[in-house]
Parts: structure tokens; sequence; C-alpha cells
């Protein structure tokens, strides 16, 4: 489907609705890009400056009794699916009032209030938790659908090829979503591996896959929503590769000189926000005064986030070993 | 009562849990002809093949599907049919089954029950013999389960399966057919409470799993010569009975620990440290280990049985803490 019979599916309240969800996700990686500098995130921080559309357009679609997965680039994801900004930062500082009592930090951000049951540090380990919860579904009954996102340097490990075979051969109602930036890290896909398209990949298991723009949040927004369909209806499993890119390095202090100035420039012409913007403006589908609330807001939701994450205290030192085992419900 | 074997009352207990509990699924390489020795024989006829789910040879992602299923509210039993491919799931259950409830401030659950087994003695050589229960007393998170009867493997399955947080329970392949008396409804046994397996004053022998029955026989020669030893099996590693060691410890003042696995960071070392810790005082003589020796286990017969620690070797430990003199 072209992007332009998507947008006869996207009306006016989803086109600002995703450009609401890509503002808060930007605005809120951007201040954490200054918390890590500063000192007040600690950790590992990976962000996914760039492909803000992937997250909205899928999680923008799914319920709060779906089940998602994610990775150790997960923010977006877990802000899409409705994860409060203020116990979203508060995590990444490490807060008692965080989504984990401070117990998970940046990569590990669960809400399962929302929906997101794992992000998982260990890239591609948390496709066969989808496929977990996409049997429970089977065994249960129901139309909940698992979703799990990952990068294309997943693919070359083996859970994900063990995870293909069995989603096809149990028919499991999961949608895995490729966000394919192009790199493994600090390399890019084509020095670890001769298949370019992650479609290409799993096409001898005859399942459905799609290659879409990723930062054309319209076109994912219309792929992932056939998918979604079907997956409602028990059907599965699914593949949605969306080309896109990180307009940061690996994780934050990542100097990124494995890449070259001209890709980037040419990305950041393509930034996903950017480009809803214009569209949705030629369109009609919101006008100038809606961009400039959708960023304004963002950035004040943040600013009270991080207000609220300083006041929360770190956890007391008998938290340590709280949570270690669960007790009998 | 009536007389089964420690598979049959596996595959009894299994069949029950199942029965009481439409969350309980099976999945693993070749459950539905009940695996290479029978553990899950007769379930896929019982309850269907969607509830006896056989799975490709992929550890890993059978490990990680049954973490999903469990923090999505059922409760898988996931069969790894060695200990030795149970290296391809650690990923899964270390790094994702083990902490979920830790990293998730207390959201998720992972009630999940991973079934395997070790142990030599059957002539299949390094890769499918040996004892990696150690490994997993290391994860927080995990807990460890060793039954060395098939009254304690029915009755430890079942608060397994009841247990909210991955369980590991690792059955022994030299015990699979071994038959005795067992009640026709066993009670569940909660993790963390040893057996005292033989009352004696002398000696306290702690051994696991298969080494419970060497440690009998060997308490059996040692009364023909006037020692009376007290067996202790743990049943869980973790959770560990500290206290029901310390307390015979403290009624004997000498302690063998005994396990299949090799001796180097093996769990009989935790034991002692724990031992030590609570007890000190009340040993008369340094604690004596039996296992196994550092290397891979041997294919060929005569070797492989020299591998094998057991009843002689408990006797001569057991001597040696009799023998020594405080100060001599």
């Amino acid at each position: 489907m072209t992007t332009d019979a998507a947008s006869s599916i996207i009306d006016a309240p989803v086109a600002f609705s995703l450009l609401r969800t890509m503002w808060r996700i930007r605005a809120f990686e951007e201040r954490v890009s200054e918390l890590v500098a500063t000192g007040e995130v600690p950790g590992l921080v990976h962000l996914s400056i760039g492909q803000e559309g992937v997250a909205a357009a899928v999680c923008g679609q799914l319920r709060h009794d779906d089940a998602v997965y994610t990775g150790h680039r997960g923010h977006g994801h877990a802000l899409a699916m409705g994860a409060p900004l203020d116990r979203a930062m508060a995590e990444l500082m490490g807060r008692a009032d965080g989504l984990c009592h401070g117990k998970g930090g940046s990569m590990h951000l669960v809400d399962v209030a929302h929906g997101l049951l794992g992000a998982t540090g260990v890239v591609g380990g948390n496709i066969p938790l989808a496929l977990g919860a996409a049997l429970a579904v089977r065994l249960r009954g129901g139309d909940q659908v698992a979703v799990v996102f990952f990068g294309d340097g997943a693919v070359q490990a083996g859970h994900f090829n063990e995870s293909i075979n069995l989603a096809t051969l149990w028919e499991l109602p999961a949608i895995l979503v490729c966000e394919n930036n192009g790199f493994a890290e600090f390399t890019p896909r084509s020095a670890h591996t001769k298949v370019e398209r992650v479609s290409d990949v799993v096409a001898p298991y005859d399942l459905a896959s799609e290659t879409v723009d990723g930062n054309d949040v319209f076109a994912v927004y219309a792929a992932f929503g056939r998918f979604l369909a079907r997956a409602r209806q028990g059907r599965g499993p699914m593949l949605l590769e969306c080309l896109t890119y990180r307009l940061r390095g690996h994780y934050e202090g990542d100097p990124a000189r494995y890449r070259q100035a001209l890709e980037v420039a040419e990305w950041q012409a393509r930034d996903p926000i950017l480009r809803l913007e214009r569209r949705g403006l030629e369109q009609g589908l919101f006008g100038q005064a809606e961009v400039a609330a959708a960023e304004r807001e963002a950035r004040e939701a943040v600013e009270a986030a991080v207000q609220f994450a300083r006041q929360s205290p770190f956890p007391a030192r008998d938290q340590l070993f709280v949570h270690t085992y669960a007790e009998q419900e | 009562m009536s007389q089964l074997t420690y598979l049959k009352a596996i595959n009894r207990t299994l069949a029950e849990v199942m029965r009481a509990d439409p969350r309980v699924f099976v999945l693993g390489e070749d459950v539905r002809e009940g695996g290479p020795f029978g553990a899950t024989q007769g379930l896929a006829e019982a309850f269907g093949e969607e509830r006896v789910r056989d799975t490709p040879i992929s550890e890993g992602t059978i490990c990680g599907i049954a973490i999903g299923a469990a923090q999505a509210g059922l409760r898988p039993i996931v069969e790894i049919m060695f200990i030795d491919f149970i290296t391809l799931a650690l990923d899964q259950l270390v790094n994702q089954a083990a902490k979920a409830h830790y990293m998730s401030g207390g959201q998720l659950r992972v009630p999940l029950v991973l079934r395997t087994q070790g142990g030599a003695g059957q002539r299949a050589a390094a890769q499918h013999s040996q004892s990696f229960e150690a490994w997993l007393t290391h994860v927080p998170g995990l807990k460890v389960v060793m039954p060395s009867s098939a009254s304690d493997a029915a009755g430890l399955l079942q608060s397994a399966v009841a247990d909210p947080n991955p369980v590991v329970y690792v059955e022994n392949k030299a015990l699979y057919f071994q038959r005795e008396e067992v009640p026709d409804a066993v009670a569940p046994i909660p993790l963390g409470r040893a057996a005292i397996r033989r009352p004696g004053r002398d000696v306290t022998i702690v051994a696991t799993s298969r080494l419970v029955a060497e440690a009998l026989a060997a308490a059996e020669q040692l009364a023909g010569e006037g020692i009376e030893v007290e067996v202790i099996d743990p049943r869980s590693l973790v959770p560990f009975d500290l206290e029901a060691v310390a307390s015979s410890v403290a009624r004997t003042h000498r302690l063998v620990v005994a396990h299949e696995a090799v001796g180097q960071g093996g769990f009989g070392a935790e034991i002692v440290a724990q031992v030590q810790a609570a007890a000190f005082d009340e040993l008369d003589a340094p604690i004596e280990r039996v296992t196994a020796p550092f290397t891979p286990i041997p294919f060929s017969p005569p070797l492989e049985d020299a591998y094998l620690p057991g009843k002689d070797q408990l006797v001569a430990a057991a001597w040696a803490t009799l023998g020594y003199q405080i100060g001599g």
C-alpha cells in the first residue's frame, strides 16, 4: 500500500495523536540526553531519536491488554504504550517512584498496566518472550496480540531464527517489528550479513512480511494496522520491517565515528517528525498552531516529569532485597 | 500405597497437576512421545496436543516461550531433555526468568518449572551426564530442587508448580527406574525443608540426589562398624535448609557433604561455608567433601566407574572426620 492509500485511513485526530506521541518521545529523549551528560541519569542509555515514527504508529494501535516486549532502545515504545512520563523519567534516574521502583533503569522499562511486559538488554532475547505471550493468548482464547520490537542486529542472533521457525510452525498471533536502523551497535548491517533485507531472511518460512519506510509514520501505521487486524483474529505471525535511522549513537557517549556526515544529514532531512508535520500541514490534518502546541506541551510535560523525578527519593537501602523472589499471592 | 518408579511418580504428578490446573501445560522436545525416558508418556493422549507441545530442538527459544507464557499468567512446565543442554537456555533462564520480578519492581512473575535431568553412570559420555545444579544456585531469583526418591519427586514437583518463581527441577537419570512404595496421594513437600533420611549421633552426611542412596548404604556399612551416621537430604538447594544441617551438626559435630557434581565451585562448597559460619564451634573436625573429580566425564566404563563418587568414598570421608584429633 502506498502512503497515499494509507492517508485515507489516517484522519485528523489520528494524525495529531501520532504527532503528539512522537513529540513526547523526542522531548523526553532529548532531555534524557542532557541528564546523561550531567550525570542525573546514570548508566547505559540508548536513545531512539529519529525512530519515533515506528513506536507511535505501532503502539498507537495497541490495547493495554496486548503484550509488548521491547529491547535496550525502548523508551519510545514505553511512552507510546502510555507509560507515564514522570514515572518513566524517575525510573531512568533510579528513583523510588520509577516504573520499576528504580530496579530496572533505561534498558528495562516495564509497565504492565499499559501492556509493556518487558525490555531486555540482551539483543534478541525478547523475541521468545513475546511468542510465549502469544501462546498464552492461544491457550486461553482471546483477541490480544503480542508485539516485539527489535533491531536488525537481533536478526543474526540464534533466538531470532528459532523464534521465526516456532512462531510460524505454531501460527502464533505475534507481530515482530524490526526497526532496521542499519547498524548493529557500531557496525553496518552489510558487515554482518549478506542478506540486506530482514524480510528476505524470513522468506523461506512463508510468513506475511512487509518492509516499509519507518520514517513515514503513515506507512508504518497502515502496514501495522493490516497485520494487527489479522492478528486480532488469531492469525500470525507477521514481520514488519521498518527502515529507519537513529540520529544518535548506539548509546549516549558513543562518538559514532563509524558514520558518514553526509548520511546523517540525509537522514536528518528524513526526520519522521518533520515529515509528519509537513504532510499534516499540506493535507490540512492539523494547523501550524497545533504543531507548535504538540512540541510545547511535550516539552512542558517532560520538564514536569524531570521535576517529579528529582523530588522522588532514591529507594531505601532495604529495597535491595525486595522482589528477589515473588511471594505467593 | 503402590510400587512406583521415580519416573512414574513424576509422570503421575504431571498428570495430576495438569488435571488440577488448566493453566499448566508442558512443552519440550519429544514430550508427546514421552521423551527418551517416558516422563511425559500419555500426557498428550490425556490432555491434548495444545497442552503437551512438542518443540523443535531450540532450547533457548522454548525456554523463552515458557517464560513469556508464565508472565502472561500460565503455568508452563518446560522440559530440557538433558541438563547438558541447559547451556543453550541459560540466557533465557538467567537473564530473563530469574530477574523479571526484581527488575520490574514486582510487576512481573515467572511461575515456571524447568524439568531436566543430569547424572552419570549410563556410559553416555561427557555431554549427556553432567551435574550443573551449582550454576543455577548462583543465580538470585531461581529456585533449585533435586528430588532423590519417587515420593519426594511427586511432592516437590507439586510445590514447584505452585511456586510463583522459576523453579529448576533436576532429576537424576540413574534414579528413574528405582522402585519404591509411594502413597496414592502424595502431599506437596515445601521447598526449603530438608529430610533426615536416617538419624545418627556420630557424623552427619548431607547428600543430594543420587548420593542420598549412597549415603544410606554408607551409613548401613558404618553401623556395622559401630558408627551411627545421620543422613540429611536437603531436597532443594535454593532455598537451602541450613537450620536442619546446623542442628544435626550440633548433635554429631562432624560433617560430610556429598554430591555427584565436581567439587570445585560445587554446591557442597557453599554448604561447607554456610555450616562453618553457623556452627563453627560445634565442629570437631574439618568438613569433608565427597564429589566427582575435576575432569570431564569419561566414556569408557571402568573410567566412568572410577569417576563416580559413591558409598566407598563416603565411608572413607566419615572415618576421616572421626579420626581427626583436635590439636593432634
